[in-house]
């Protein structure tokens, strides 16, 4: 590899200038299909005996570019772009997962995840078992013998908590499970979860990758390390596949077979393929990532510190603040910042958090973060509505908590529309 | 991550060097790897010789298989290997008597010794890799399945 730095393979990494027309913009392949040179050329591509593009449910030239670039700075051997971070986790764990099976997840998750996992998976007989994830031991009791995988996110959103990777990485391995990290809101600007011994990465690519709030995406990335048929745990990837003639997915493509079955199998069959407009403009978002996380989080620390002095404020949870709870993690984990994600507590509760989000006027009240736009939303009357109280106020989402997401506008603009906010 | 590291210039240099690979442990299946590689490389232009002493005699993909290295009489530029470990030491020492310029083992073959014998024969030696997957980083087709290439260049020629 080439020494290229972080800032300069989010611009490159992946582009090429096309090779019939030398565009140095990526091009927007908005096409479905593409042509077989001969039936023996279909018929390579369709028994996967040549990398190739036949479909853009499967592949696409433009999303390419994009799963290579994710794959990049994550440290990953592949990448999968789909159409959303939902997404992205349906095809893991449809990977991973038979039915009956279980798999361990932080109990401190985005709200949509907890009811994803919790909810609408069990129509697949798969399992989730929580864990506070504020203590690793915690993971370890929750193993099972059909506990297939363990998942947590870098910073859990939306309580800003850091969570210790590395540790869970072990615990996991321990176990002969391999470890997902959501690093949705630290980025690979912040984190990369695959040298603290994660084995999968998975983005929604929504926030912070595509950074503008205008494309819906999801990447997952394969870090190549975990040995899929040392048990026969995973038979998606260690077992014949009827659709693909008996092939043995692990067996033939190594240390990608991953990211190929997810592709192949997953991908292919149950479809949330990404729209390559969606791709080419999270890469345009990605081309200025660097920049944009360095200025969200020096924003999001000095948002941090006014809202932790301010009186109508009972408690911050940011763990760049050094006597946060999360600090010395965050120090290992995300040395360059906390992220630009974090809750506090507002005095009067339920009733005090509703009056904040309708007082605000430069911060948008809307169902997103890692925009360049600061947000704020009041989750018990929104994201985590469906879960109950006390699921609430363990995924760091009760009554009194507000959640903002800090935005690259001048930092004294975001601070004085919380403080007239705060103060309606 | 494989265990080994290896400059996209050294793979690349060894990818164009080579017109003619003997690949050993070669099968008739065609959902086992060494054929689905074969296939690749034989579409890409390389020259094949199949090596398994089961098959031989017999055709794959149209080329006549031999039993060992040493039944080959013409010039064999790299040996790819799809056996054990332990077996890809003495292939090794076979690709080194048959003037052989490259030892390759597949993904998930390492053996170092032979790996050193190899080196101090002055052949170039990878491990631990497959060369379809490494012709498909460098030409860009891997990219179609999000592999990273880990080259930038401002240049649209092909790279092998």
């Amino acid at each position: 590899m080439s020494d290229y730095g972080f800032d300069t393979l989010a611009i490159h990494a992946g582009a090429a200038p096309d090779p019939t027309t030398g565009a140095r913009a990526t091009p927007i392949y908005q096409t479905t299909s593409f042509v077989f040179d001969d039936v023996d050329h279909a018929a390579s591509l369709f028994n996967l005996q040549a990398f190739g593009n036949i479909y853009t449910r499967i592949t696409n030239p433009t999303n390419a570019v994009l799963e290579e670039r994710v794959a990049t700075l994550e440290g990953g051997v592949a990448g999968l772009a789909v159409a959303s971070g939902h997404s992205a986790q349906l095809l893991v764990f449809h990977t991973l997962m038979q039915p009956g099976d279980h798999f361990v997840a932080a109990k401190q998750l985005y709200g949509g995840s907890i009811t994803q996992f919790g909810q609408s998976f069990k129509k697949f007989d798969w399992h989730v078992d929580w864990a506070d994830i504020t203590d690793p031991k915690n993971v370890k009791a929750a193993i099972g013998p059909k506990t297939k995988a363990v998942f947590i996110e870098s910073i859990a959103n939306p309580g800003g908590l850091v969570v210790d990777i590395e540790a869970i990485a072990k615990i996991a391995h321990d176990a002969g499970i391999p470890l997902i990290v959501d690093n949705t809101l630290a980025s690979p600007y912040l984190c990369k979860p695959l040298s603290f011994g994660a084995d999968i990465v998975l983005h929604s690519a929504t926030k912070f990758l595509g950074g503008h709030g205008n494309s819906m995406g999801g990447i997952i990335v394969d870090g190549g390390k975990f040995n899929w048929s040392a048990s026969d745990k995973y038979p998606t990837l260690s077992e014949p596949n009827e659709s693909y003639h008996g092939m043995k997915i692990h067996d033939t493509f190594g240390d990608i077979a991953f990211a190929i079955a997810c592709r192949v199998l997953a991908l292919r069959d149950l479809g949330p393929a990404l729209s390559p407009m969606n791709a080419f403009m999270i890469l345009t978002g990605i081309e200025t990532l660097p920049l944009r996380m360095a200025r969200h989080v020096e924003n999001a620390m000095k948002v941090a510190k006014f809202l932790k002095s301010h009186p109508a404020v009972s408690w911050v949870s940011y763990a760049g603040l050094a006597d946060d709870k999360s600090h010395a993690l965050m120090k290992k984990y995300t040395p360059k910042g906390a992220g630009a994600v974090f809750t506090f507590g507002v005095k009067g509760g339920y009733d005090a958090g509703v009056k904040l989000v309708n007082s605000v006027n430069l911060i948008r009240h809307l169902a997103n973060v890692g925009d360049t736009r600061s947000l704020v939303i009041h989750p018990s009357s929104t994201t985590h509505r469906q879960l109950t109280e006390e699921q609430q106020i363990t995924a760091g989402a009760g009554p009194d908590v507000v959640r903002l997401s800090v935005g690259i506008e001048d930092a004294a603009d975001i601070i004085a529309d919380l403080d007239q906010a705060l103060k309606a | 991550m494989t265990s080994q590291t290896y400059s996209p210039e050294l793979l690349s240099r060894v990818l164009k060097e080579t017109k003619t690979i003997a690949l050993v442990g070669a099968s008739a299946d065609g959902r086992k790897a060494s054929y689905i590689v074969m296939k690749y490389m034989l579409s890409k232009g390389y020259e094949i010789i199949p090596v398994n002493p089961r098959e031989a005699g017999n055709e794959i993909l149209g080329r006549t298989v031999v039993a060992s290295l040493t039944d080959i009489k013409t010039p064999v530029d790299m040996v790819d290997i799809f056996r054990n470990s332990n077996a890809a030491g003495a292939i090794a020492d076979e690709a080194i008597a048959i003037g052989a310029k490259t030892v390759w083992m597949q993904i998930g073959v390492v053996n170092e010794e032979a790996a050193t014998r190899a080196r101090k024969a002055g052949l170039t030696v990878i491990m631990d890799r497959c060369p379809k997957v490494e012709y498909s980083r460098l030409s860009g087709e891997g990219g179609w399945m999000g592999l990273p290439s880990n080259i930038i260049t401002s240049k649209r020629a092909r790279r092998v």
